[in-house]
Order: C-alpha cells, then structure tokens, then sequence
C-alpha cells in the first residue's frame, strides 16, 4: 500500500468528517495522518477481515480526540465502509469525536480522556510476552498528553519489565491545548526525559514517510528496553492556513475555509 | 476476609493460569506464599494505581483474569477514570479488591477510610459491585468473581461475621442471604458490619423483636426481590453499613423500594452521617463513636418501632 496516497486519504476524509460534523481537533489529525498511514501501509500487522485475529499488531491512539484520523485509515484499509465515515459526530453514530471501539472493528481501545492509553499498551505488550507471542503494541501520544503523570507511570513500567515489543510514538507538533508546549509545561529536553527512564529512543521528521517507516522497521531498536520515536510534526500539516496555528486544534472548516483546505489536500 | 480471598485465589490460580494477581505495592507478607507457588501469576505494579488499572486492562483484554490489589481507596479513587473509561467502558475482565473497606485502617486518618467506595463504585456503568459480609462470602464470592465477566469492585473488610453458611448453602451472585428468618423487622447488611448486625440480632431477640437478616453480599446487581419480599412481610426496614448513607447499600434500597411503588411501613438507613472522621482510632471504636455498633444498631431499632413517625402504609403507591 502506498502510504503517501493512504495519508493523503487520512486527511481528506477527516476534513469532509470534522467539517460535516463541525468537529474539533484537524489540526491534531493532521499532524499524526503520516505516522498512521506508514504504520497501517507499511508496519502493522492485521487483516481487516478478522479484526481479532490474535496474532495482529496492537494499535492504541491515546491522543484520542484525533479519532477521525483512525476511523479513516480503519476504513480506507477495509475495516468498514468507507461510506460510514459520513456518519462521524452525527446523532446517534457510534463514531464519536474521541476514538470509541464499540461497533468499530479495527479500534482496539478507546480513548478521549489523556494519559490512559500508554498503561493499557504496556499490559497488552506485558501479556504478549508472558505468552510468548511476537505481536507488538504501538501506542500515538500527543505532546500534550506528555503532562499527565499517569503518562510516565507507564514509562516507568514498560522499562522496568523490558517491553522491547511496545513502541511509543509521540506526534510532537509543539502545540497543545491552549498555547505552545513550550509556554505551557516545557518538556524539553524530551529525549533525555525518556532515555533516563531506560527507553531507546530515535527521532524523526514525522511527515517523512521513509524515516518513520526506517525507523519503525528497525523495532526493537536493542533488546530489552521499549523503544519511543519522537516524530516533529507541524500541527495542521497539509493545509497552510491550519499549520502551526492553536486555532485548528478547535475550529471547524467551514465553507470557504473547507473549499480551500479541500483544494490544497487534494493538489499533492 | 483477607487470608481468606487469598487463599482461595491461590487454589483457583492452581487450576486456572489466567488469573493474575497485581498487587500496587502493598500487602507486606501477604502474598509470600502466593508469589511463591506462582510466581507467573503474580506483579507488584509498584505505587502507581493509574498505570496499575491501565494495565489491568490490557492484561485482562488479552485473556487475563487480573485481581488487581491495593488497600482502602487507593484502587479506586486514585485511577476512578482508569476503572470507568478503561476497564467498565471495555468489559475488561478486572476484578478489583480492596482490603479495608469502612473503618478497617480507622486508626491511619481519612486517607484509609473507604467510607464512599460502594456509591462511588456502583454508580459506574458495567461494574458489579460484591460487599461480603462473613469468610463464606468472601471465598465463595472470590471464585465466583472467576466466573463472572467484566469488572468488579470487591470491597474486603479487617471484620468479618465468621462462617454463617448452613450446610450445603449454595452461594448465589446477585442474591441475597437471609441469614435470620424473623418477621417483626428486617435488617439489611453489607460488608464486613454483618458481625455488629447479627449482634444487635440477638440483643433484639432478648427483648423480644425479631428480626430478619438479610447480608447483600452483592450490592450491584441489587436482589430487589428479597427486599421487596421484606417491606411487605416485616414492620420496618433498616439499612446498616460501615459508609456514607448516601449512594450505598441504603441509597440503593430506597431506591428500590421507591421504583417498585413498595414502602416498607418504616425505614432506615443506619450508616455515616458526620462528614469525615478526623478522629481517628480503631473500627470497633469508630463504630461506637458513629453508633453503627452492635448496642447502636439495636437502640435504633427500638427507637424507630417505638417513633410516631407518619407510618407509611405497605405497598400503596398507587401506580404500582
């Protein structure tokens, strides 16, 4: 599967979603849509035929409120119609605007509330190695989501018991709620942060698609020890009006702004 | 109630390699035999509740039956968001057990006092809720909470009512055990205060008054029918447990009356009132000083058969 094509999909489908449904969090999806879509054409291991088949790769999107992105890369890799993606935010739909896996197959864990989603990767990742299986866990956590203590709890864990099969993503697009992640709770120097407590950790530019997929080849980066790649994204990437604005983690595009955001997704 | 579940525990993880215990770095001695028969079934999450029901969860998603340990309202409060979003919310097969429930560490401060953990807990959708009352109910509840799916909260107590079982009792989920057969009122028990209940029985039974004892070993799903079979057959219904009146086992039999149009003549829900406790000294004693103690229980009893309240005639609510 071509992931600069699947990526692409991942953006229009959560533009035409989030702006159907006037929902928030585009930017947030926009900055991740390069790593779902390396991850679901090129790493991950599933068949979306069998959505429990035991031997797939787990996939936890922590950040949740990006969930639009997940719903799209689910459907564009045959989870579920891609039709069902116009019933995202809508009364009564089960795709609610944080990633739910109720009726959803494909989503693993649902999320929405920050800093669950690493403890529930580790016990997955944890119970593939009590029962000797070669599956392994991915779990996306946004920068922000780095604030939350429970986030580091599970750093503190997943060393401790050698995860070498759970992965970290974190989409560092430098922004959170609010303000930028410097002005907010700074957490540099981040590499370090994560090193000290026993990660091996490799950077990348999260929207080229050959470093992610080098880099989540390489898994597990030394033996022993869980492996966190810190992707520098650019909140919004893909439409220039949106990039690097805290303004796109809530505004919905509308119209005009729909129109030209439509335009410039679909020129690449 | 303690050795008991884990002795139990220990012989269902013998025959079933599912069940994992984690404990969130308490239990000094306690699980030295455990963790050493079955050192596979068996972590020390370290002081970390949040992460602790997290990976409970994705333990128990990949086909692990996980008792998750910890005292008081550490397993709960701490990580609530973790037990509602991420174990209810997925079914998660989590069963988790907190030694001392009430007063049962009254002496270590309001942090160790589990006062609120029932109507917190059974608020939460996709729960079941298990207070047992005696060592029979705790082991037969451990191995049932095996057999039941999804998560649990399982609220052990440093008190217990001994062994009240008769011969051949089959323990039932769910379902309520009448303990005493009396007509003239019914008590109605969860939780390790059973002892202080089934005291205040027989100092009733002295005067006179006898009383029906029912233990709600499982107060989450409620056995409404034993209590709606009570309202109608007994003088008054009175409510006791070592936690707040609200929300808990007399929050949740009002409602059942009220729901099912059957008001017992008299009611009453003996349980915390005060706020917290800042006084602090051992269960017994809390129990006298909040009047949930035996003599307490039994003067209630007395004042409420005796009071000119306005008697609500059974059964009248008129859309039932």
């Amino acid at each position: 599967m071509d992931s600069k094509k699947l990526s692409q999909k991942i953006r229009l489908h959560s533009l035409r979603m989030t702006s159907r449904g006037e929902s928030s969090h585009i930017g947030s999806v926009f900055s991740m849509a390069d790593i779902l879509a390396v991850l679901y054409a090129k790493i991950l291991r599933y068949d979306p035929k069998r959505p429990k088949w035991e031997d797939r790769d787990r996939f936890i999107l922590s950040k949740g409120h990006a969930g639009a992105g997940v719903y799209a890369v689910l459907a564009e890799c045959g989870f579920f119609p891609i039709s069902k993606l116009d019933d995202h935010y809508k009364d009564g739909s089960d795709l609610s605007g944080h990633v739910s896996h109720k009726g959803i197959p494909g989503v693993e864990i649902s999320t929405g509330s920050l800093g669950h989603g690493l403890s529930i990767g580790s016990g997955m990742a944890l119970a593939a190695k009590m029962d000797d299986f070669d599956r392994r866990t991915f779990v996306v956590l946004s920068d922000g989501e780095c604030d939350e203590g429970s986030i580091w709890e599970a750093v503190l864990f997943s060393s401790h018991h050698r995860l070498d099969n759970l992965t970290v993503i974190v989409d560092y697009n430098k922004i959170q709620s609010l303000a930028s992640v410097e002005e907010t709770l700074n957490l540099e120097p981040f590499k370090d942060k994560w090193e000290s407590f026993g990660w091996n950790v490799n950077e990348v530019d999260g929207h080229d698609h050959d470093q992610l997929e080098s880099a989540l080849q390489s898994i597990p980066f030394q033996k022993d020890r869980p492996n966190c790649i810190i992707a520098h994204t650019i909140k919004g990437k893909g439409v220039s009006f949106m990039e690097n604005q805290v303004l796109w983690h809530y505004r919905t595009a509308k119209n005009e702004e729909y129109a030209a955001a439509l335009r410039e997704l679909e020129k690449v | 109630m303690r050795d008991a579940f884990i002795r139990i525990l220990g012989e269902e993880a013998k025959k079933d390699p599912r069940i994992l215990l984690i404990t969130g770095d308490l239990g000094f001695k306690v699980f030295d035999e455990y963790s050493q028969k079955y050192p596979k079934q068996f972590l020390n999450a370290g002081v970390a509740e949040q992460n602790m029901m997290g990976l409970a969860t994705g333990l128990a998603l990949e086909g692990r039956i996980v008792f998750v340990y910890s005292i008081a309202n550490f397993p709960i409060l701490r990580c609530l968001e973790q037990v509602r979003n991420d174990a209810c919310y997925h079914q998660a097969n989590v069963k988790i057990v907190s030694i001392g429930g009430g007063f049962s560490y009254g002496a270590l401060g309001i942090s160790h006092h589990a006062t609120e953990d029932l109507s917190i807990m059974r608020a939460l959708p996709e729960i079941s809720v298990m207070a047992p009352g005696d060592l029979w109910e705790t082991e037969e509840a451990t191995k049932t909470l095996i057999d039941i799916p999804g998560t649990c909260y399982f609220r052990l107590d440093k008190s217990n009512a001994g062994y009240t079982n008769k011969d051949l009792e089959k323990f039932e989920f769910g379902k309520a055990r009448c303990l005493k057969e009396g007509t003239d009122i019914t008590l109605v028990s969860t939780g390790g205060i059973l002892n202080e209940v089934l005291k205040a029985y027989e100092l009733l039974k002295e005067q006179n008054i006898h009383c029906r004892v029912l233990s709600f070993h499982t107060l989450k799903p409620l056995d409404e029918k034993s209590l709606l079979k009570a309202a109608g057959e007994t003088e008054a219904v009175l409510t006791i447990e070592e936690h707040t009146v609200e929300g808990g086992l007399g929050g949740a039999v009002a409602e059942c009356f009220l729901e099912n149009g059957v008001l017992p003549r008299k009611f009453q829900r003996i349980g915390l009132r005060a706020g917290f406790s800042s006084i602090v000294g051992s269960q017994n004693y809390l129990r006298k000083i909040y009047e949930i103690d035996a003599q307490s229980i039994a003067e209630k009893v007395v004042r409420l058969l005796n009071s000119d309240r306005p008697k609500m005639a059974p059964n009248t609510i008129s859309n039932k």
